[in-house]
């Protein structure tokens, strides 16, 4: 009879901590290429499960989910800007930041090819070899990520493509996907980061050109938003995401999610 | 003693406990319009009961004049003096019939329902009121499929429901067939023996000898012409009077 | 390249299948719409009323204003919301940003001006027949406002439905202040934008025949409550 009667008190605790879990949610300001790529789709039902803490992601560029963030917008913050995000930290709206995983950039191009640079390894090359062909680039134009690699890229291949704006050099000013659409309607190379284009269902002619060059690695970061910037962050719901997604369990889902076989993203945080 | 007490409180909320409106006094009544000036100067005066019809050629001010007794338009100059009542209260214990009808959206019995409740008056009065214009089978119907002399009889039934002390009815018949001219008629001398001061505005003069106790002509903006009816029609004393029956006649 | 054959065959059999994540999306879109649309109405009717009846100083200045209004992009209102409801803005402590919530007001914002402008046109013509007629009956400003309000039922229902068939189809507005997360603030325009940046343009098209069937389901019901309303002799 007592047993029992512990045993129904215990049950009942344990149900109500689920519930109270269960109503927890946190927002993670993140980037389309991850959200696009199904990366989250995959993820967060996983740990649901296991914390009962529901994540409402918001997909937007880096730029804007760190804008967003610094608007205190959010709780956590999953992007792949890494100077930006460490300066997020340094500003004291992030806590700490940690390197996550990886996926790397490549660039796609029509089957005609006109720039000539389909196998090319060296990606500084391809650049170069696109302007001075004039073939079309389509370049998010935005504040992502993404954006910001390219950046870097044309500036190590000593080309200014924001001069030739608006000819061969189009700037579409939206998200990954949106810009693979406008690439890939008027026949222009983009660089692209593998993930969305793995999963990207509109790929017509277009295959990869351009890929495996160590400068096209992309890095993602973690970093939990401050309470001491933002008092309405939920600290504890956030933190257990971010343990989650560094632990092995969370690392190993990060390995095992594929798109038609192909792993998608690379995970890389650091052994404890 | 508890009948007497019923009785005053009956009494004290009838309108005959009122100040009398009537007899109505007006003078030096002018109104403009832009830069046509209607009324001129205009003097009149109508006594306690009857029916006043009032007649003109078309621009001679007969629809204004009834808006500016009513309360409805402000006068530019002048006096309307019903024996000294402010202009609110004297609208409210008065009713105009337009010319067109202009009825609400809604069924013949809505239509009666809605000035009712909105006037505080007894609801329960709809059919009869229904059926004193001969509206009673059309109740539920929508107020704006009626007939034309049906809508007309409506917008009637809806100004006795107020209980007016002065009914105005500004051409009420003028497109309407012979027997709904007629029904709206009786009505209106029923509401007249019952005690109803009716100022009629007519083109007819057919309708104006039925009804008329009295007669005012306009002409040039004033009263051409006041005249008990059985004075005015065998002989209108000013010649556009004349004129106005002659040609009535004549056609 | 997908047909539009495909996109209809995929509509069907999404909503044949009576998808979970569909039917949530819809509902979704339906429960905002209709919420900002009822919102909209109770703020913009009176409004609408007010200057259709009142004569004041700088009314042609509000009408103006109103007009201008209808054409608000929905970019702009969401931008506004934003910076109100986020945690930086004033109103950010109620914590109402990237919920259903946010997404209603910000559509509330957006029709609004159209409910107002809308009906203040139709009251308008209504009370300038009506006006002189309820002067005769000294009617209060209360009663005749009632009066309008309900004869106008008919035309005032269509101008709600034309502010719901904005709300329902705008995405700029809902997608900055709800941020499109699945399962909480996903909506049909917001995930017809998502599924067409990942390219699945077959799933952008097939929601983007339910939102047309629901477009035309609107119109339908516009169509038959002029009808109803003729019937009545409403017109």
């Amino acid at each position: 009879m007592f047993h029992k009667t512990l045993s129904a008190t215990a049950i009942a605790v344990t149900l109500a901590g689920a519930a109270l879990a269960q109503d927890q949610s946190i927002i993670v300001q993140s980037t389309t290429s991850t959200a696009n790529s199904g990366l989250y789709d995959y993820l967060l039902p996983l740990f649901q499960k296991e914390s009962g803490i529901q994540v409402n992601v918001v997909a937007v560029g880096t730029g804007q989910a760190i804008a967003n963030a610094r608007n205190c917008d959010g709780d956590l913050l999953l992007v792949h800007a890494k100077p930006d995000e460490e300066a997020f930290v340094a500003d004291g709206f992030g806590t700490e930041r940690t390197d996550l995983m990886y996926n790397d950039f490549v660039i796609v191009g029509p089957a005609g090819d006109p720039a000539g640079i389909k196998g090319m390894q060296d990606v500084q090359g391809a650049l170069t070899k696109i302007a001075d062909g004039k073939a079309m680039f389509a370049s998010r134009g935005d504040d992502s990520g993404t954006y910001k690699k390219e950046m870097q890229l044309w500036e190590e291949a000593s080309v200014d493509p924001k001069a030739a704006s608006g000819t061969w050099y189009r700037e579409t000013g939206s998200g990954m996907g949106a810009t693979l659409n406008a690439g890939i309607g008027m026949g222009a190379y983009v660089l692209t980061d593998r993930a969305t284009w793995i999963s990207f269902e509109n790929k017509q002619d277009y295959a990869i050109d351009v890929e495996g060059d160590t400068d096209m690695f992309n890095q993602y970061g973690v970093i939990p938003i401050n309470p001491e910037k933002c008092p309405s962050v939920k600290v504890e719901a956030a933190q257990t995401f971010a343990d989650w997604l560094l632990s092995d369990a969370g690392q190993t889902a990060i390995a095992d999610y594929k798109i038609d076989g192909q792993q998608l993203f690379f995970p890389n945080a650091p052994k404890e | 003693m508890s009948d007497v007490a019923a009785f005053t409180a009956r009494a004290a909320a009838a309108p005959a406990q009122m100040a009398p409106l009537l007899p109505l006094r007006v003078r030096g009544l002018t109104l403009l319009r832009g830069a046509t000036t209607v009324l001129d100067g205009l003097d009149l005066d109508l006594g306690r009961t009857g029916c006043t019809v009032v007649m003109g050629a078309n621009g001679a001010g007969k629809t204004l004049l009834l808006k500016l007794l009513h309360g409805l338009i402000q006068p530019t100059a002048g006096q309307i003096d019903w024996q000294g009542q402010d202009t609110a209260a004297v609208t409210r214990r008065q009713a105009l019939v337009f010319q067109t009808p202009v009825l609400l959206r809604r069924s013949a019995a809505g239509n009666l329902d809605f000035v009712l409740k909105a006037r505080g008056k007894d609801r329960g009065r709809t059919a009869t009121l229904l059926d004193h214009v001969g509206l009673a089978h059309k109740a539920q119907q929508p107020a704006r499929l009626l007939s034309g002399g049906e809508a007309q009889r409506l917008a009637l039934a809806r100004a006795l429901a107020i209980d007016p002390e002065v009914l105005f009815l500004d051409e009420p018949t003028a497109s309407l067939d012979p027997a709904s001219v007629l029904t709206i008629e009786r009505i209106v001398q029923a509401a007249r023996d019952r005690g109803v001061r009716i100022v009629f505005v007519t083109h007819d003069t057919g309708q104006a000898r039925r009804l008329a106790d009295d007669v005012v002509f306009l002409h040039g903006g004033r009263v051409a012409e006041h005249a008990a009816a059985a004075d005015f029609f065998p002989a209108p004393r000013h010649p556009a009077a004349r004129n106005y029956i002659d040609g009535k006649i004549v056609i | 390249m997908h047909s539009i054959g495909d996109a209809f065959g995929l509509a069907l059999s999404l909503v044949l299948s009576g998808d979970r994540d569909l039917l949530q999306i819809v509902l979704l879109s339906l429960r905002v719409s209709l919420t900002a649309t009822a919102v909209a109405c109770l703020l913009g009717l009176p409004v609408g009323a007010l200057v259709a009846i009142a004569r004041f100083r700088g009314r042609s200045v509000v009408l103006i204003v109103m007009n201008a209004l209808m054409g608000l992009p929905p970019v702009v209102v969401g931008l506004l919301v934003y910076l109100q409801l986020s945690r930086a803005g004033p109103l950010g402590f109620l914590g109402l940003l990237y919920t259903p919530t946010a997404m209603i007001v910000a559509q509330t914002l957006l029709i609004t001006p159209i409910v107002a402008a809308l009906s203040r046109q139709v009251l308008e013509d209504l009370h300038t027949e009506y006006a002189e007629q309820f002067r005769s009956l000294c009617l209060s400003r209360v009663q005749a406002v009632q009066a309008l309000l309900w004869d106008g039922r008919y035309a005032l229902l269509t101008v709600g439905l034309a502010g719901f068939g904005r709300a329902v189809a705008e995405v700029g507005a809902v997608i900055i202040v709800g941020g499109n997360i699945d399962h909480l603030t996903r909506v049909m325009t917001t995930a017809i934008a998502l599924e067409t940046s990942k390219g699945d343009l077959a799933l952008a098209l097939a929601l983007g025949l339910i939102l047309l069937f629901i477009a035309l389901g609107v119109n339908a019901a516009v169509q038959s409550v002029r009808l109803t309303a003729a019937r009545h002799a409403h017109v």
